[in-house]
Formats: C-alpha cells, sequence, structure tokens
C-alpha cells in the first residue's frame, strides 16, 4: 500500500539560493508531469473536479453579485488556487478540523457548507454561515467542525495549533489543518505557531499557499528564505508541491495526516500556485507581469484536471463537461436561495456578545471513499 | 462547604485552580515557567507533579501562541488556564485575545471557555513593564469578561467561576495582594458569580466605589478617618454590577470611584457615567476619581509612589468629598 508519491519532493533536496526560489514551479518534475494517488477511485476523481468547479462557480456568481451592487464592503476570491483547498480538506476526516482561509472556499464545501449560505453571507443575509456577523470568507461553520477565519494573518495558525494539543493531549488520531498565504509567514504568529507545534509534534497539517504576491508584495520582499526550507528549523518536514495539481495536493495532505495521526507531528506543505485575480475585486493587478498570467492560465488547476481525468481515468469529454455544467447550474439555483434569504433582524445586533453555554464543534463531511468505505473509523465524538 | 480555612490571596488562586483541576479533566494549565518551576509567582508550584505535563504545560516565550492555542483547545472542548508571566504580557498576545478569543461567540457562536490569569499592579519597583492595570484593555473588547479579586475568597471563588464560564475571562490578580492579604477561605468547592459586586463596609455618607488593591486602600482609610464610609468592592469588571453600583450611590449621594489603573477612559470614568446618567437626582455632590495619572508607572520608589494612589491620596479624596 506505499502511495505514489512522484509529487511529493522533500523541501530540503531542494538546496537552492534566493533567486531560485522566486522560481514559480515546484521542483523535481518535469512541466506538465502530474500526480496520480493510488488513494482515489473514480468517484472521488469526479469529486475532486466537482468541488474544483463548484468553488470557481461559485465565486464567478458572487463577482456578479458583487458587480450587481448586492454585496457590501469588499470582494475576494482563490480563482485559479482552487486544487489547493480542494485537494487538501478532501483527504481529511470527519472529526478532524480546520481553519479554512480566503482563498479556499473549496474546502467549505467539501466539509459540507453549500453555496447558498457562501453566497449569502456575502451579501450579508440571515441565511449566511454567520448571519450577517461577518463577511466574505471570514466564517467557519461550527457544526462541520471549523473554526472562522480572523482577519489578522495568521491568527488561525495558532488556533489549530492548539485544536491540535487537544489531540494529543486526549490521545485522539485526529488532525487540525489550517492555510495560510506566502506573505503571512512574515509575521510573527507564524513562527509561534510553528515553534509550538514542532515542540510538541502536535498533530496539525499547515498549508501554505504560494500565490506568489501578497496584495501586491512579491515573494522577494516578503523572505529571505522560503518558508518550506524553515520547516526543518521547527523540526517537523516541509514539502514543496505544485498548488495546482488537485491529485499532488491531495497526496501530501494525506500522507501528512496520515503521520500526524500517527503521532509523526506537524507537516508545513508548500504549494505553489498564482493568484489569477487581484488581492480582491478593487485591485487592477497592475504589479503582475503579463507573461506570469499566460503561463499559469495554461496550468488552470480545473481545466487541466478535466483533460487528465479524459486521458489517463477514463472520463469521456462529455461527462467532465457535464460535471462542470451540472454544478454550474446547481450555484445558479443556490444563488437564487441565497437572494430570497432576508437580511437579519437589526434588532440582534447586541445579541450572542457571550456564550451562556457551551457549544461544541460537530463533525465535518469526509467524502472521500476511505472513510465511507471505512465504518470502523470512528465518525462521531465519544 | 467544608471549614473555612486562613491562607493568602497566592494561595487562595492555587486552591481554587488547583480545586478545578481536579475537579475537571479538561481544565489544563498553560503558560511560561509554569511547569517544574511553578511559575514565577509560584501559583502552580506543584502542579507538574500532580496533574503531569500535559496538563501544566510550559509554553514557549510565546503569548499568541498561548492564547491562541487556548482557543483552538477550548473550541474543542478543553478548558484552559493561561497563566501571562506578567500582566503587562498580554501585550503580545494581545491579538488571539481582542481579535480571535473574543469575537468568536458573535461571529459564529462558538463558545470558548478559557481563563486568562494576569498578575498586574504595580508598588515595588517593577517598571513601566511589569506594573501595569490593564483592565480598561479588555472593557474595550466586547466578548471578554473581566473580574479582579480584592480577598482571597473572592480570589478562589471568582477563579472557580471563570473557569467554569463558557467565555474567555481575563482574571486579574494583584500582585501586591499575594501574600499581603490574607482571609478565610471555603475550603471546598467555592464558587463566586462573576457580575455581582460586594458591599465590604456599609456606610451611609460616602461611597467608594473600588476593586483589586483599591479596596484595600479605602478599607483603611475608612477606618482610619472613622467616618461613614461604604466601600464597594466591584469584584467583576465586565459583567458590572450596574445595580449595586446604582444603589450605594443613591443611598449615599457621593461616589468617589478609585482604582490604581492610570484614569482615561478607565473603569472610573465608566462608573462616573454610569452615575451621571442614571442616579443623577439623588447626588449631593460631584463624582469623583482617584487613580494612577495617565503616565507609565515610573521604576523609582519616589516616582512610584507619587503615582500610584497612596493612602493619604484616598483619605484626602474621602474627606474632601464628606466635607463638599
Ligand atoms: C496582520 C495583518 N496585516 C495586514 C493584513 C492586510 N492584508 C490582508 S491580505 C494581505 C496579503 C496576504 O498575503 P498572503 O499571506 O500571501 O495571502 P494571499 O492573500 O496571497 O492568499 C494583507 C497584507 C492582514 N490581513 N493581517
Ligand atoms: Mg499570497
Amino acid at each position: 500500500m506505499e502511495p505514489v508519491n512522484g509529487a511529493v519532493a522533500s523541501a530540503r533536496d531542494e538546496v537552492g539560493d534566493r533567486r531560485e526560489s522566486a522560481d514559480r514551479d515546484a521542483p523535481g518534475r518535469e512541466a506538465g508531469e502530474v500526480a496520480r494517488s493510488t488513494f482515489l477511485n473514480r468517484a472521488d476523481r469526479a469529486n475532486l473536479l466537482r468541488y474544483m468547479a463548484m468553488m470557481r462557480s461559485a465565486e464567478e456568481r458572487a463577482i456578479t453579485l458583487y458587480r450587481q451592487g448586492k454585496i457590501p464592503g469588499s470582494f475576494y476570491d482563490g480563482a485559479g488556487q482552487e486544487a489547493i483547498s480542494v485537494g487538501s480538506s478532501y483527504a481529511l476526516g470527519p472529526r478532524d478540523r480546520m481553519c479554512i482561509l480566503h482563498r479556499d472556499l473549496g474546502a467549505h464545501f467539501v466539509r459540507g457548507v453549500t453555496p447558498d449560505r457562501y453566497l449569502a453571507n456575502y451579501m450579508g443575509r440571515a441565511g449566511g454561515v454567520t448571519g450577517g456577523r461577518d463577511g466574505n470568507l471570514h466564517f467557519g461553520d461550527r457544526e462541520l467542525g471549523c473554526v472562522g477565519m480572523v482577519s489578522m494573518l495568521p491568527d488561525m495558525a495558532p488556533v489549530a495549533t492548539g485544536m491540535a494539543l487537544s489531540f494529543k493531549l486526549r490521545g485522539e488520531p485526529r488532525v487540525a489543518m489550517t492555510y495560510f498565504g506566502d506573505g503571512s509567514t512574515a509575521n510573527g504568529q507564524w513562527h509561534e505557531a510553528l515553534n509550538f507545534a514542532g515542540v510538541h509534534l502536535l498533530p496539525v497539517v499547515f498549508v501554505l499557499e504560494n500565490n506568489g504576491f501578497a496584495y501586491s508584495t512579491p515573494n522577494e520582499l516578503e523572505f529571505a528564505v522560503d518558508p518550506v526550507e524553515r520547516a526543518a528549523t521547527y523540526g517537523f518536514p516541509g514539502e514543496l508541491i505544485d498548488g495546482n495539481d488537485v491529485e499532488a495536493v491531495f497526496e501530501a495532505s494525506r500522507i501528512a495526516a496520515a503521520r500526524a495521526r500517527e503521532g509523526g507531528g506537524p507537516t508545513l506543505i508548500e504549494c505553489r500556485t498564482m493568484r489569477m485575480h487581484g488581492h480582491g475585486a478593487h485591485d487592477d493587478m497592475r504589479y503582475v507581469p503579463p507573461e506570469m498570467f499566460e503561463e499559469w492560465s495554461a496550468r488552470d488547476p480545473i481545466d487541466r484536471y478535466g483533460e487528465r481525468l479524459v486521458a489517463e481515468h477514463g472520463f469521456s469529454a462529455d461527462e467532465v463537461e457535464r460535471i462542470r455544467a451540472e454544478v454550474k447550474a446547481y450555484v445558479d439555483e443556490c444563488a437564487q436561495t441565497a437572494l430570497a434569504s432576508p437580511m437579519p433582524d437589526p434588532a440582534t445586533a447586541t445579541d450572542g456578545v457571550f456564550a451562556d453555554d457551551l457549544t461544541p464543534l460537530g463533525d465535518g463531511k469526509a467524502p472521500w471513499s476511505y472513510w465511507a468505505e471505512r465504518p470502523d473509523v470512528e465518525r462521531s465524538a465519544a | 462547604m467544608s471549614a473555612a480555612t486562613e491562607v493568602t490571596y497566592l494561595e487562595a488562586i492555587s486552591d481554587g485552580l488547583r480545586q478545578e483541576m481536579r475537579r475537571d479533566p479538561s481544565v489544563l494549565c498553560i503558560g511560561e515557567d509554569i511547569g517544574a518551576f511553578g511559575g514565577a509567582f509560584k501559583v502552580t508550584d506543584g502542579f507538574i507533579e500532580e496533574f503531569g505535563a500535559g496538563r501544566v504545560m510550559d509554553a514557549p516565550l510565546a503569548e499568541n501562541a498561548i492564547i491562541g492555542a487556548a482557543v483552538g483547545a477550548a473550541a474543542e472542548g478543553l478548558r484552559p488556564v493561561c497563566e501571562m508571566q506578567f500582566a503587562d504580557f498580554i501585550s503580545c498576545g494581545f491579538d488571539q485575545l481582542v481579535n480571535v478569543a473574543a469575537k468568536m461567540h458573535y461571529r459564529q457562536g462558538l463558545a470558548v471557555p478559557m481563563v486568562v490569569r494576569l498578575p498586574s499592579g504595580g508598588g515595588f519597583s517593577g517598571g513601566p513593564f511589569h506594573s501595569q492595570n490593564p483592565e480598561a484593555w479588555f472593557l474595550q473588547s466586547p466578548g471578554l469578561k473581566v473580574v479582579a479579586p480584592a480577598t482571597a475568597a473572592d480570589a478562589k471563588g471568582l477563579l472557580t467561576a471563570a473557569i467554569r464560564d463558557p467565555n474567555p475571562v481575563c482574571y486579574l490578580e494583584h500582585k501586591g495582594l499575594y501574600r499581603y492579604v490574607k482571609g478565610e477561605v471555603p475550603a471546598g468547592e467555592h464558587e463566586v458569580a462573576l457580575g455581582e459586586a460586594r458591599l465590604a463596609r456599609e456606610g451611609g455618607e460616602l461611597s467608594v466605589i473600588t476593586y483589586g488593591s483599591g479596596v484595600h486602600l479605602a478599607l483603611e482609610a475608612a477606618a482610619d478617618l472613622d467616618e461613614d464610609i461604604e466601600v464597594l468592592d466591584l469584584r467583576s469588571l465586565c459583567p458590572l454590577d450596574t445595580e449595586a453600583i446604582l444603589a450605594s450611590a443613591r443611598k449615599t449621594g457621593k461616589v468617589l470611584v478609585a482604582h490604581e489603573a492610570t484614569q482615561s477612559c478607565g473603569v472610573g470614568a465608566e462608573v462616573a457615567a454610569l452615575v451621571a446618567a442614571e442616579a443623577f437626582e439623588d447626588l449631593d455632590g460631584p463624582v469623583r476619581r482617584l487613580t494612577a495619572p495617565d503616565v507609565p508607572i515610573p521604576f523609582s520608589p519616589p516616582l512610584e509612589q507619587a503615582v500610584l494612589p497612596q493612602l493619604d491620596d484616598m483619605k484626602e479624596a474621602c474627606r474632601e468629598l464628606l466635607a463638599y
């Protein structure tokens, strides 16, 4: 049962100077080469495509709503980065826990949030995940085992570390996963979290989405040494992978989660990708060289995976098209549901500052066939 | 409840913490040097031997990691009690406290039951970074409860309640009271509800509304002056016992709010505004404040004494209001 692990190159194999780390390709493979997981069946592969397409469609739908003035405030998306949140969250079990960030809508969908609740949240509606308490991707469905992000980056890294601490103290084979961007690795809390997790070998998977920019600031102005190389200094492995290859992300996450579950401690997975839209809808990205877009458009994670399903996994082109079209129609339906959701009642604005009772986290959806085929795996809290 | 015994404020804190750790296996401590060393002030002395390193965790020097990890652990059903080595260092974990912990329930209905223990207060040449009373920082952060016990019994009772509460609670333990204050403390489980002030001394002419170290100054001043002074110990700053404050203000008609923390936008300002708004008709004089001025707490003893309210300052402020 040894996994095919061609996609996962050890960070420490990549000894290079600074200029090399600015090279946007993950090392160790020829261009166009892809990872294949032996842990995925046909239904899983259709799911990976479906969730990535759902993220793309939902965010495109949201942009339209934003342009129509139906979304107050600002707008952020993760266009081009869909493989990361989908591939990583897909490897988790129901009792694992997540702190999902602003480029990671796909992970919310994998855990079980439906697009109407996402769209309603953006529009500040009562039917949004936070019921209008917070906007955009600043949410986490408690009942699906998620703790919602705050603006301050990367504040969820210490929080995920704390969840992992509780798993370790209770001797539970569970994993916490969180994300952060390349820019966030410059903040002190990044160090605090990774150091703490390393000291106690906590079962946490840190997924770094290196999309080349922190708002307008390129990698070279955020760090002198690629963050994936820093993992070793915290005492755990760092893996550098192609973040636009959903199976590579899945494999690296699956292996990291399995190691964490077995007491092997944290992993830092750096996913190389590219933010294909501005930091927010207001950002025209004039600071990005046009060639960079062309290059990364050709590596679109969804198109690329569709082609692979046809070329290597016995899907017909029609089938791939159908999946994408079905998802789009579903998202359209969800948009109607979201638009029908009322605005929150202003009289409730001061409610809920304090808790009266404990409100435990629930379990998330775990669509990976591994979990469905293993009824022996404990699914809900004892 | 078992018989009361006389212990110090410090022992009462340890006692309350130990009691809750024995009672509830989900309670754990995280902080710097709290394990084998027993904490900078020895509150957790002997804890690691009884509860093990998993529940008495020596944390790296990283306050945001301590508070942030506590939030995660609380979300997962544990009840972490964080120790800041000194209250002042909460500034380094402030972001996790006010942005992550405080807003969690409002934003997503997720309770984070956790306590942050904050050894606070000056009077021993700790200087600008080891003497602060940072309670007003927390009061500007909706979602945090804030308590500041003055007596040994309340030190234990409020800590117990803070640990059992489903919210993040900032527990200010005044370092000057650790060994100075002794009192009877119920030996068994002892809980003091958050949000209830305590009438420390009954009187009819003047209300001194205070908390923490201010309670002891006020009681001493009242005894020395031998006047009909009431002393209300707030104990809990959020939730604030507005009823007790207003009842005392209405009864005496004169209010002095006293605290060791600096003045502007502090608890004194809040209490004064409350009394002015709700008990105006019952007042026989201006609401006054006795606080530290708005300066960092200086190191050198004469400077520090000039800044922190002293017994004579308290007596003077009482005399002036009584004569008004
Ligand atoms: C502590 C902090 N400072 C500033 C910001 C404002 N800000 C929001 S996103 C962002 C860039 C983040 O870049 P990166 O971590 O690479 O994530 P990306 O958005 O590229 O996924 C900045 C500066 C913030 N959210 N948090
Ligand atoms: Mg980035």
